[in-house]
């Protein structure tokens, strides 16, 4: 089992949801985030002070997964998130110890998808 | 002669009627994404400044000289003679200057409201030239041939108490052309897009219905018994068509909701807006649980069927509402109410409702077919949709470089 985490751009997020539901990936968990990469931002204006390389906004994917779905969902985040820029993002494949399915008390890779 | 008491009431009506237009600003805002909030309170706010200094600069001058064309021509250009003496034709107790003041926050608006349809995917350039246009090529002479002297449709005997169809059909057919010419919105298939703030969309119809007694009874021009009956049956069909919208949504779906509330007293606004100087109290009602009736059957029945994006149903409320309150004076219209107004079909006289037909398919066929030319016009030049990615990124970063929500404190 892994925990597949993705930080991407959020102006992407409906297309990797497309790419993975497709690979037949449908549990996943988004949340907002702040980060700092590579990239500069768009920069921002308020009443002329420029605002650049703060902390960007991006969005988190945590995806937990059976190994033979590992490379399907990478595989799927890079077709929906990629555009050849900075600011892309990154994947990280993490070993997932245990997962437990709260409402059955079932475990391992059966309370995964 | 000046009175001093209708003075008060009209300058206190123009304050009130250009506070909608940053209340509707709020009422679109809190329905977009807030990734486009700003965009949306940005194109209210640089209407308020394009078009102020339009209207006394020669859009005034368009609308309202006198004149038997196509529109009032450039007699008036910079107010040159519209004055702080009253002009008896249009307003015998005020100073012209209020009129004319009056009248631009109406000016204001009307553009404003078309911005509910192409929302979240119009580039702000294309946005500033394409409103200019508007106002001056289609406002400007509408407004002349309802409300000018010697416009066309007022010397007819079309009533229109407080801009049913200079304003709200108006803009509304204006709002189908351009939603259906900029097309729909990436994604909306996949992910249908909720409001991001449904209390500023109350907040917003709140200053609305309270601006609205600005709008209706203010164009009542004096602080008389027609104002009075203008904010008697203006507050009834608002009030009406809230509650039919929320009745119809718990007899649909099961449960009222806040937006169905506020999007009914708003289009029950609208209905009432070109009959509030001509009808009595049960009319008000009448025409206010009618119209949410109908506007919902527009936006949530026919518009999926159709498939046209009108983003937040600019064209739904504010044309269909338009309509059925155009046609509806001509049906309740009573010289009981006013004497100056007519009687409509219900009080003897059918002519009034063909009247009121004829100038509703006049405003739709003009309205539709410059609005179609003006757009062409501006996408040829600067081009009016932003592109993909900027979609995606949201209009405040892409358009204004500007947010208006942080994630950390």
């Amino acid at each position: 089992m892994k925990l597949i985490i993705a930080i991407i751009q959020p102006y992407k997020l409906e297309e990797v949801k497309e790419a993975l539901y497709e690979a037949n990936v449908n549990l996943i968990s988004v949340s907002e985030c702040l980060g700092h990469g590579r990239q500069m931002g768009v920069t921002e204006v308020y009443r002329g002070a420029k605002e650049t390389g703060n902390l960007l906004r991006k969005i988190r994917l945590e995806i937990a997964v059976n190994d033979n779905f590992v490379e399907p969902t990478i595989n799927a985040i890079i077709k929906g998130a990629k555009t050849g820029e900075t600011g892309d993002g990154k994947i990280f494949v993490l070993d997932l110890k245990e997962c437990v399915r709260i409402r059955t008390e079932e475990r391992g890779h059966v309370a995964i998808g | 002669m000046i009175n001093t008491g209708d003075t008060a009431w009209v300058l206190m009506s123009s304050a009130l009627v250009l506070l909608m237009t940053p209340a509707l600003a709020f009422f679109y805002g809190g329905m977009v994404r807030k990734k486009n909030m700003l965009s949306v309170l940005m194109q209210c706010f640089i209407i308020m400044c394009v078009l102020s200094i339009q209207w006394v600069l020669f859009g005034y001058s368009l609308s309202f000289a006198p004149a038997k064309g196509f529109w009032g021509g450039l007699g008036w250009f910079g107010l040159n003679g519209v004055g702080l003496e009253p002009y008896a034709d249009y307003a015998g107790t005020i100073p012209h200057q209020a009129f004319m003041i009056f009248q631009a926050m109406f000016a204001i608006i009307t553009p404003a409201l078309i911005i509910g349809a192409f929302a979240e995917r119009m580039k702000f350039s294309a946005f500033v030239i394409f409103t200019l246009l508007w106002a001056t090529f289609v406002y400007d002479p509408l407004c002349h041939w309802v409300w000018g002297v010697g416009g066309w449709l007022r010397t007819m005997g079309a009533l229109d108490f407080a801009g049913g169809t200079v304003v709200h059909i108006n803009a509304g057919i204006a709002a189908l052309v351009t939603a259906i010419v900029i097309g729909r919105r990436k994604n909306l298939d996949s992910n249908v897009p909720a409001p991001h703030n449904l209390p500023f969309v109350v907040l917003g119809t709140g200053l609305l219905w309270f601006g609205w007694f600005g709008f209706n009874a203010g164009s009542a021009l004096a602080a008389n018994g027609l104002a009075v009956n203008a904010f008697v049956v203006t507050n009834t069909a608002a009030a009406a068509a809230g509650l039919s919208w929320a009745l119809i949504e718990w007899m649909r779906n099961g449960k009222p909701t806040l937006f169905g509330v506020a999007s009914g007293a708003v289009a029950g606004l609208v209905a009432i807006t070109p009959a509030a100087g001509f009808v009595s109290v049960i009319p008000a009602i009448i025409i206010g649980l009618l119209v949410s009736v109908f506007c919902f059957t527009a936006v949530s029945i026919i518009k999926p069927k159709l498939g046209y994006d009108d983003s937040l149903d600019a064209f739904g409320v504010h044309c269909i509402g338009g309509i059925w309150g155009a046609l509806a004076t001509g049906l309740f219209a009573s010289k009981a109410v006013n004497s100056a107004g007519a009687d409509g079909l219900f009080f003897g006289n059918p002519k009034q409702f063909l009247i009121q037909l004829a100038t509703v398919l006049v405003t739709i066929i003009y309205t539709f077919v410059v609005t179609f030319v003006i757009y062409k016009l501006v996408d040829l030049f600067v081009g009016v949709r932003v592109t993909e990615k900027e979609e995606l990124m949201g209009l405040d970063l892409t358009q204004h470089r500007e947010r208006a929500y942080t994630v950390l404190e």
